[in-house]
């Protein structure tokens, strides 16, 4: 079946494609880790997922690479994860977007429009980059951490959220015999707070929250952030495809 | 000195405007052998030609002004017209770090200072000043040794130790002027009787300095002067009501140089008649600022200096114009305060009510007045890490303005100059966002 439109959110970690049809559901999906040549790249994935489509498709791009993406229309994250999340929630609230180099809290109104954004500044504090870095101190893979957090009897405070000076801490914290998962646990939850101060910002009187961006696929960070939030917080379906179907929408005729 | 006295009045009236000609014709002839510039804005004010020239030859005379008259390096916000009739010639580093902003020489400036203890947290007006004078280095050739110092606290309170570090280092005197931060709309009267206080007593230091008396019609006349410019600024600055606005607000942030620099003088009058009326044409011409004005924004706190054409462009190219300013308006707000025939009373009042002296709800009160007045739909609040007396607020000032008149908002962390606390990526990545809000 040929696709009604093609979104491509090149991130800063990882590189994703999806193709949608007229209603908007996912009809193929590719996610790669970002290739450095991110032109071939782009193209190799549009092909995986657009089923031989020509240019005729229309093309949207999304994510700090997307003005390397040829022949699409560009549209920033922000707006692509509000329609994104908005098309597989059906509601408006607020939207949490963790992704590898920036975290983003947007308010989504009625029609799947932006009402307001926050975002962290220039520091990596509260970032799936964060995460990345202190876990690969641990030697945790990604996709054990949920796991891992989950089992820990007891979270270990992490007290800071710098990522250069978390990094130190963990170090001592491990040389001083704290058990790994307090300590991973530990660090969900300092990511956790540095997170909620930011939708804070943007939250107040807003009635759900959502979770998007490739971090929202480790289950510990929901979790932590339900915890700091102290309200639900529900995880947007395929959270790390969210950046691509907005984009694909905001290009669908 | 007498020698001095000749080169620093042949710089002003003959020297100076020799060069800036010669440079101006340069220009004109570089132009004419290049493309001509197709982009979002509007054609250039024909005015910015006079402006280059007017501080062009104002710098350059500074260069002779040291051992000529009197020098005074003065704050942004300090009562200069009391320091006119004495004969002083003004320098404000604040003007000379923002063209060391616009240069990106601030980083370079700013290492100097750090490497003598400055902390990198500091003001980048006040580490690109010092770190100037420590490093011997300035674009405008070279600026002249102050024989006085003399600082207002109504920006801001980093400028008292800025000054002291400053005294310190070139040993000349420092006069304080000491503003009461302003609660409620107006200030009590027996604040303006301490700021008024002050400003007798900076008269006769300045006196003492300059080895001159101060003759009451003449501090009169700079009063007059300053009121006049300060209204004809005004006028400039209103005329961007018009739809098109006929110039860009980032436009304003270069021709407020001659206010801040020039104010109680009549080069600084004649400068803004000039441009007021080449504004004025443009309106009944129907000229704007940027070509295709589909969208007008309100901006808080300094510009980015070392970012602002591509920032206006990034703007321009979709629409955007802003066509007002909380700063530039600023040097426009105290016209109504300023009596010449009570130069020191009133001039306590107008500089004692500036915006960043005056508590919050006066500056939403200014926000909103600007936002309504220019009919802006959308604001962009700039989260200075420089400036913190007008960053202090904004998330509230953001939430006031955006449930009050229905706006779109942005607050925006940068720095008024030094490029190292500034992400252009994410920067720019933010404001696309903000104005994809508006489709």
């Amino acid at each position: 079946m040929t696709p009604a439109a093609i979104g491509v959110d090149v991130g800063s970690t990882t590189c994703k494609a999806v193709a949608i049809d007229a209603d908007g559901r996912i009809l193929a999906r590719a996610v790669e880790p970002l290739d450095p040549r991110i032109e071939p790249q782009v193209e190799r994935l549009v092909a995986a997922v657009g089923g031989g489509a020509g240019p005729e498709v229309p093309l949207g791009a999304t994510g700090y690479g997307r003005k390397r993406v040829k022949a699409g229309r560009a549209v920033t994250e922000i707006t692509c994860h509000a329609r994104g999340a908005y098309a597989r929630t059906g509601r408006p609230g607020v939207l949490v977007d963790m992704g590898g180099q920036d975290t983003k809290v947007i308010r989504v109104g009625a029609a799947g429009e932006v009402l307001d954004f926050a975002m962290n500044d220039k520091c990596a504090a509260g970032t799936g980059r964060f995460l990345e870095v202190i876990l690969g101190r641990l030697r945790v893979p990604f996709d054990e951490v949920g796991a891992l957090a989950g089992g820990a009897a007891k979270a270990v405070t992490v007290s800071s959220t710098c990522t250069v000076f978390a990094e130190s801490e963990v170090i001592s914290l491990v040389a001083g015999g704290a058990p790994p998962d307090g300590i991973v646990k530990g660090l969900h939850q300092a990511l956790a707070s540095r997170v909620a101060a930011l939708a804070r910002a943007v939250a107040s009187g807003a009635p759900e929250m959502f979770l998007s961006g490739g971090v929202a696929l480790n289950a510990a960070m929901g979790a932590a952030l339900r915890d700091a939030l102290a309200r639900p917080v529900r995880v947007v379906p395929e959270p790390q495809l969210v950046g691509a179907l907005g984009a694909a929408l905001c290009v669908l005729r | 000195m007498i020698l001095r006295r000749v080169q620093y009045e042949a710089a002003r009236r003959v020297v100076g405007p020799v060069l800036a000609s010669l440079d101006a014709w340069q220009r004109r002839l570089r132009r004419r052998r290049g493309r001509p510039r197709a982009g979002p804005f509007g054609p250039p004010l024909q005015s910015t030609r006079k402006l280059k020239e007017l501080m062009a030859v104002h710098y350059y005379q500074g260069r002779f002004a040291d051992g000529a008259v009197p020098v005074a390096w003065v704050t942004s916000g300090f009562p200069v017209e009391v320091l006119r009739p004495l004969g002083f010639h003004a320098v404000y580093p604040e003007n000379h770090a923002a063209i060391c902003g616009v240069q990106r020489l601030v980083p370079a400036l700013s290492d100097a200072a750090e490497a003598e203890g400055f902390s990198r947290d500091l003001c980048s007006y006040a580490r690109t000043d010092l770190g100037s004078v420590i490093a011997g280095r300035t674009p405008v050739g070279r600026l002249p040794r102050p024989d006085l110092l003399a600082c207002c606290t109504n920006i801001c309170q980093t400028v008292l130790y800025w000054y002291r570090a400053l005294a310190e280092r070139l040993g000349v005197p420092l006069v304080l002027v000491d503003t009461p931060y302003v609660y409620g709309r107006e200030a009590k009267p027996h604040l303006l009787r301490y700021v008024r206080d002050q400003l007798e007593e900076l008269v006769r230091v300045a006196e003492r300095v300059s080895g001159r008396r101060t003759e009451p019609e003449a501090l009169a006349e700079a009063a007059r002067l300053a009121k006049v410019g300060t209204d004809l600024w005004g006028e400039c600055l209103a005329l961007g009501r018009h739809r098109p606005a006929p110039w860009t607000a980032i436009d304003g942030f270069f021709h407020m140089a001659p206010i801040v620099s020039l104010r109680g003088s009549e080069a600084c009058n004649a400068y803004y008649r000039l441009l007021r009326d080449e504004l004025a044409d443009r309106v009944r011409r129907g000229v704007g600022g940027i070509r295709d004005e589909r969208h007008r924004l309100l901006w808080d706190n300094l510009p980015i200096w070392f970012a602002v054409r591509e920032l206006s462009t990034l703007f321009a190219e979709r629409g955007f114009n802003f066509v007002c300013t909380s700063y530039t308006n600023a040097w426009a707000e105290a016209g109504s305060r300023i009596d010449p025939a009570d130069p020191l009373g009133s001039a306590a009042s107008a500089y004692t009510h500036v915006i960043l002296n005056q508590d919050l709800p006066n500056r939403l009160g200014i926000l909103r007045r600007l936002a309504r007045d220019y009919a802006a739909d959308g604001a962009v609040l700039h989260s200075d890490r420089s400036c913190k007396p007008y960053s202090i607020g904004q998330v509230d000032l953001k939430e006031r303005l955006a449930a009050e008149l229905g706006i779109r908002v942005l607050l925006l962390e940068a720095d008024h100059s030094d490029p190292r606390a500034w992400a252009a990526e994410q920067g720019e990545n933010r404001l696309t966002a903000f104005m994809e809000g508006f489709a």
